[in-house]
């Protein structure tokens, strides 16, 4: 009797989406109904916001370029920026990464600079990006500033995570025909992570060059700052073209460290 | 002894059988290099490039030398402003805020799931077979991708006008192309196997995507989702400086102000939200893959 009612229950099984599915499916649906009210979304809202989007459009459809002089600056020193910054927060992460990697610093070196990494990644970068301006002063410099935070908090991390993945082998023979720490980490430590660390540096190069477009926002130089003065004087067609000039920088940036990653490999 | 003599001869014929009879060591006297003098250039051409850039950054850059030098004394004067965090002012108006902003990311990340799933079906070339449509859904996720969540609340807020529904579509369009970009990849990775199975048992479109698609693609589905969730609180917590609602508003507030104890006060509330929210995202994946 039970052999036959588990037969025919047997065959509808792998079909059926599980409770859990269904249960998951009921709170997310539940959950929406609640939010959505609590952050004031209605259909009037948003219907009257489809219309304005339309109107928007409109206004930013033939794309005014001919303050191209004013484009050019802002992307010039967005690429600055970022340039530097990468370059710095490389520079910081490289010791930072070594510290904190478990297999290479006793765990009162390794423990508070993950710290100091996690509070460097837990932080946006805009608003590290307020805090220095409001310390060193409106322009690039503040900009530069806020990137390294955001490098050091990234690749350090990434460095720390592919430093602890190295086979320590060439590290014991090394140290064992007598060599310092720094030989240590030149000929036994860097062959081994060098093409991965070449990677994460020009992700982090890339993701600094959108990030570099934006900091201006809040006043730490590049483009962003002239992307808000057009925002805010409702120059919707120059807005337009900033923003395909960052849409072409970004993407131009994306093709060359690609073809640098090929090489690479 | 005698080995190790064939050896070389071994590899000396290899190496160079013409000059083998003149000199019998002779082969063994080059020089081993790692790189050919061609990748050698180009590595050095990299490392030039490299210094060329830098050094190019630093001396164009606009710094001015008076900011750069009382940097240190500005930075401790900020410090001090801000301690002790006035920690009064967090209940109600941070709280809100706060609640506000998971709200933003949570809603952004469902609505963004909403349209990214049909643009990743549309860009996985092994589900859609027309090649114009796959490269258009490509498109649209380069271009979510290129714009960042900022500059999309400014549009929505030019849209919708300040308030949480310019964030909850922010954080929407920006996650579209990360969203969509790597359920297109998961996508693409899926087996054949299980599909033409299901097809040639007779299911339907939506039989095979449900029964032999989804169960495949669904670890990496819920890896996204936590991942892009967990962007998304980060996120949503600088929207309001753009008017887009959330916790943004009032650290803009405060430090137009120059309330400094109440800014320490929201830096605190967002990163122990963020902390938090990491936490339990790492433990949601390694309970769920």
């Amino acid at each position: 009797m039970s052999a036959s009612g588990h037969a025919a229950a047997a065959p509808r099984r792998p079909f059926a989406p599980s409770w859990g599915f269904r249960l998951g499916m009921l709170a997310l649906v539940a959950y929406t109904a609640y939010a959505v009210p609590q952050l004031g979304l209605s259909w009037e809202r948003l219907a009257v916001g489809f219309g304005e989007a339309g109107r928007f459009l409109a206004r930013m459809v033939p794309p005014n370029f001919t303050r191209w002089e004013l484009l050019v600056e802002g992307l010039v020193e967005s690429l600055q920026i970022a340039v530097l910054a990468s370059a710095i927060g490389i520079a910081l992460s490289l010791p930072l990464g070594v510290l904190a990697a478990r297999n290479l610093a006793p765990w009162w070196i390794n423990a508070p600079v993950r710290g100091v990494i996690a509070i460097c990644r837990s932080l946006h970068y805009v608003i590290v990006a307020i805090l220095f301006v409001k310390a060193i002063g409106f322009g690039a410099l503040a900009g530069v500033a806020a990137l390294v935070v955001a490098s050091v908090g990234f690749i350090a991390k990434l460095f720390a995570e592919a430093l602890e993945e190295i086979s320590m082998k060439p590290v014991e023979a090394v140290r064992a025909a007598g060599a310092g720490t720094m030989a240590v980490l030149i000929y036994a430590v860097l062959p081994q992570v060098a093409s991965r660390f070449v990677g994460f540096c020009l992700y982090q190069l890339d993701s600094n060059l959108r990030n570099s477009t934006l900091v201006g926002i809040v006043g730490a130089g590049g483009i962003g700052g002239t992307l808000f003065a057009a925002f805010k004087r409702f120059d919707y067609d120059f807005v337009s073209a900033i923003l395909i000039a960052i849409i072409a920088m970004i993407f131009l940036a994306e093709l060359v460290s690609g073809r640098v990653r090929a090489a690479l490999r | 002894m005698t080995g190790a003599t064939t050896a070389t001869a071994a590899a000396t014929g290899n190496a160079a059988p013409a000059r083998a009879g003149a000199d019998p060591m002779r082969p063994l006297d080059r020089e081993w290099s790692r790189f050919t003098p061609r990748q050698r250039l180009a590595r050095w051409l990299v490392w030039l490039g490299v210094v060329a850039a830098v050094a190019w950054a630093v001396r164009s850059i606009d710094i001015i030398p008076e900011f750069l030098a009382d940097a240190p004394a500005q930075m401790a004067d900020l410090l001090v402003r801000m301690w002790p965090p006035d920690l009064a002012h967090y209940y109600p108006e941070v709280h809100t805020a706060l609640v506000e902003t998971l709200h933003i990311a949570t809603l952004g990340t469902i609505l963004a799931f909403f349209l990214a799933v049909p643009v990743a079906l549309l860009a996985a070339r092994n589900i859609c077979h027309i090649a114009p449509l796959n490269w258009l859904a490509q498109l649209v996720l380069v271009a979510s991708r290129s714009v960042n969540s900022l500059v999309w609340a400014l549009i929505f807020v030019a849209v919708f006008g300040p308030g949480a529904a310019a964030g909850v579509f922010a954080i929407a369009f920006r996650s579209i192309g990360f969203v969509g970009k790597l359920l297109a990849e998961a996508l693409e990775e899926a087996s054949p196997g299980p599909v033409e199975a299901l097809r040639a048992a007779g299911a339907g479109w939506g039989a095979t995507m449900l029964k032999a698609v989804w169960p495949q693609v669904r670890p990496a589905f819920w890896g996204i989702a936590l991942f892009r969730w967990d962007i998304n609180v980060r996120e949503s917590a600088v929207l309001g400086l753009v008017g887009a609602g959330g916790i943004g508003v009032v650290l803009n507030d405060a430090i137009d102000f120059f309330q400094w104890d109440r800014v320490a006060t929201v830096l605190l509330a967002i990163l122990a939200v963020v902390l938090v929210a990491e936490v339990v995202v790492n433990r949601i994946r390694g309970r769920l893959i």
